[in-house]
């Protein structure tokens, strides 16, 4: 593993907002093919940190590297087009349309036709919907959700909308998916199934999980590796197990 | 059954026919005037549906590039000699490259700058008509526009006006429908609901932006030149604030996100003060009184309002079938 290059690579980075340190001095890694989790107590950090790596919030210092190649100057969106995609801590499924296209929309970046295609309905149009379609209702069946795929997305119940933003994130064919706090507001049947989805997702997909999160259970469940953030500076890196045995972890957070 | 990708072009052209159709239920062809108008503001309204209904940002100044293009291709016409269509397409450039020239540094900042800066803009052309008077002939008006005039055809009778107006305003419904219905209109839609989620979807929002307001800039310029060459005399109250102000009340009026609305909007409101003429000195009071009630008993607008009624229609139907035969089907033909 040591002589594979991570497929993310921060340095250095730094954020600031106004006198407030959120992050010092980071360095991070998340290994190609892995599930790699930064967790942390509130106020850690580790939304920031996602930020950073998806270009929602600028860094004052640092550099952000994605497979090797420099991404720190690269707008939010043209990360995403290179593959990295995120969902969100409060669910942004975009309630007026349906399940379906929810994840159609997720395709946004793979789907090629112009608007002139689109106003004139030509075959490279038709071609391009259909098949942004078909690949849609594959990441649906994927989740669970396709029989709700003429809903719209604002009807489904919390957890499922948890689900859609998954679908729609992976619909995107990211090289790295960012998932923030999944979990949260889910019930413990819920969060089971959601582990098994994050591990389907790194096995069947190959797609290299980055997770923030603040069960602990899924957590160490399914991780491959775990990063600690305390006041915005990484506290300890290690595989699970290293982790809950590591004294500062525990008593900066685990037992805390 | 028809094709997926043909449905809008059916539903545009049903439309198409109703338009062709009503001037047939007129009692007189004084309304036709209105029915040229209500086509022109509905062909604005479309255009500010696309960029205010769906993706959700405000424009203050439609009048204004409503009224640019107007004297533009006015000005084009008459004082330079061009020919009519010259003048027409120069117009609706003239409205799309300003449109550019606001929302490129306003689009790319957070929040409702846009909103700011076009009410700013509207104001100042307004203020520029009214005072160039050796351009603009000021607040009098800018008289002796030629009557519209394509490949020798002189549309000089209001009714193949109308026949014309109505023509561009199908297409341009049309255009609406299979741009929304595509991945450019479900990035409009999504950068509407949440733009972080519409980024890590790979949507460039300030640019997704800054096309559709050029794009309901053209809009408003076609409906410019097709009113400069319909009354051959514009005249900077036009293309004021207030109309402005009543273009946005017809998109939301009609129900946002909604080509139908938007158009139902706009004739809606064009015809409204003319029905209510003969009560002479209330009917801005009765003017007042319905726009209030449309918004308190339909808050999702007209579209909204018929899709419910629809949808209640469909559930009594349904829940009539056990015991009564559906005797009230056989009356409609859809």
């Amino acid at each position: 593993m040591p002589d594979s290059a991570p497929l993310l690579r921060l340095s250095e980075v730094s954020v600031r907002f106004g006198g407030v340190s959120a992050l010092a001095d980071v360095d991070f890694c998340i290994e190609k093919g892995a599930v790699t989790a930064l967790i942390g107590p509130n106020g850690a950090g580790k939304t920031t940190l996602l930020g950073v790596i998806t270009g929602m919030v600028a860094a004052q210092h640092g550099r952000v590297e994605l497979d090797g190649a420099d991404i720190t100057a690269l707008a939010p969106h043209v990360r995403a087009r290179q593959g990295v995609v995120r969902t969100f801590q409060n669910l942004e499924v975009f309630a007026n349309m349906t399940v379906l296209e929810n994840v159609m929309t997720g395709r946004h970046a793979l789907v090629r036709y112009g608007v002139a295609d689109s106003i004139l309905r030509t075959p490279r149009f038709r071609a391009g919907e259909r098949a942004c379609r078909e690949a849609a209702l594959e990441k649906l069946e994927f989740v669970g959700l396709a029989d709700k795929k003429d809903i719209l997305a604002g009807e489904l119940p919390y957890g499922s909308q948890r689900l859609l933003e998954m679908a729609r994130a992976v619909a995107a064919e990211p090289r790295l998916l960012l998932l923030d706090e999944p979990a949260a507001g889910l019930n413990t049947q819920e969060t089971k199934s959601l582990a098994a989805l994050i591990a389907r997702v790194r096995d069947e997909l190959g797609i290299t999980v980055g997770l923030v999160e603040h069960d602990m259970d899924l957590v160490m469940g399914i991780s491959d590796a775990v990063t600690v953030l305390n006041f915005g500076t990484v506290l300890a890196s290690g595989d699970p197990a290293q982790i809950q045995a590591n004294p500062d972890v525990v008593a900066a957070y685990l037992g805390g | 059954m028809r094709p997926w990708h043909a449905r809008n072009l059916s539903r545009a052209g049903l439309f198409a026919v109703a338009l062709f159709m009503a001037p047939l239920f007129l009692p007189n062809e004084y309304y036709i005037n209105i029915l040229i108008l209500g086509a022109i503001n509905a062909l604005i309204a479309l255009g500010l549906n696309l960029l205010l209904g769906y993706a959700g940002q405000i424009s203050l100044g439609h009048a204004a590039f409503f009224g640019l293009s107007a004297y533009a291709t006015a000005y084009a016409t008459t004082r330079l000699g061009l020919p009519i269509p010259a003048g027409m397409g120069l117009g609706v450039a003239l409205s799309a490259l300003v449109a550019w020239l606001i929302g490129m540094p306003t689009l790319r900042l957070k929040g409702h700058y846009l909103a700011m800066a076009t009410l700013g803009f509207g104001i100042i052309v307004n203020i520029v008509m009214n005072e160039t008077v050796d351009v603009t002939g000021g607040p009098s008006g800018f008289v002796g526009i030629p009557r519209l005039a394509l490949f020798g055809f002189i549309f000089d009778s209001d009714r193949s006006y109308y026949y014309l107006t109505a023509g561009v305003l199908a297409l341009a419904a049309l255009f609406s429908l299979n741009l929304i219905d595509s991945r450019v209109g479900r990035a409009l839609r999504a950068i509407h609901t949440s733009e972080r989620a519409a980024q890590t979807a790979g949507v460039d929002i300030a640019g997704y932006k800054l096309f559709v307001f050029v794009l309901s800039a053209a809009f408003a310029g076609v409906a410019g030149v097709l009113y400069a060459h319909f009354l051959c005399f514009v005249a900077p109250s036009s293309f004021g604030f207030h109309f402005s102000v009543q273009l946005v009340v017809m998109v939301v009026l009609g129900g946002m996100a909604s080509v139908w609305g938007a158009v139902a909007g706009a004739f809606f409101l064009t015809a409204l003060p003319e029905a209510l003429r003969g009560f002479e000195e209330v009917d801005i009071l009765i003017y007042g009184a319905i726009l209030v009630s449309c918004v308190m008993y339909m808050p999702m607008g007209m579209a909204g309002a018929a899709s419910g009624l629809r949808r209640r229609l469909g559930r009594r139907r349904g829940g009539g079938a056990p015991g009564a035969p559906g005797s009230e089907e056989g009356g409609h033909a859809g």
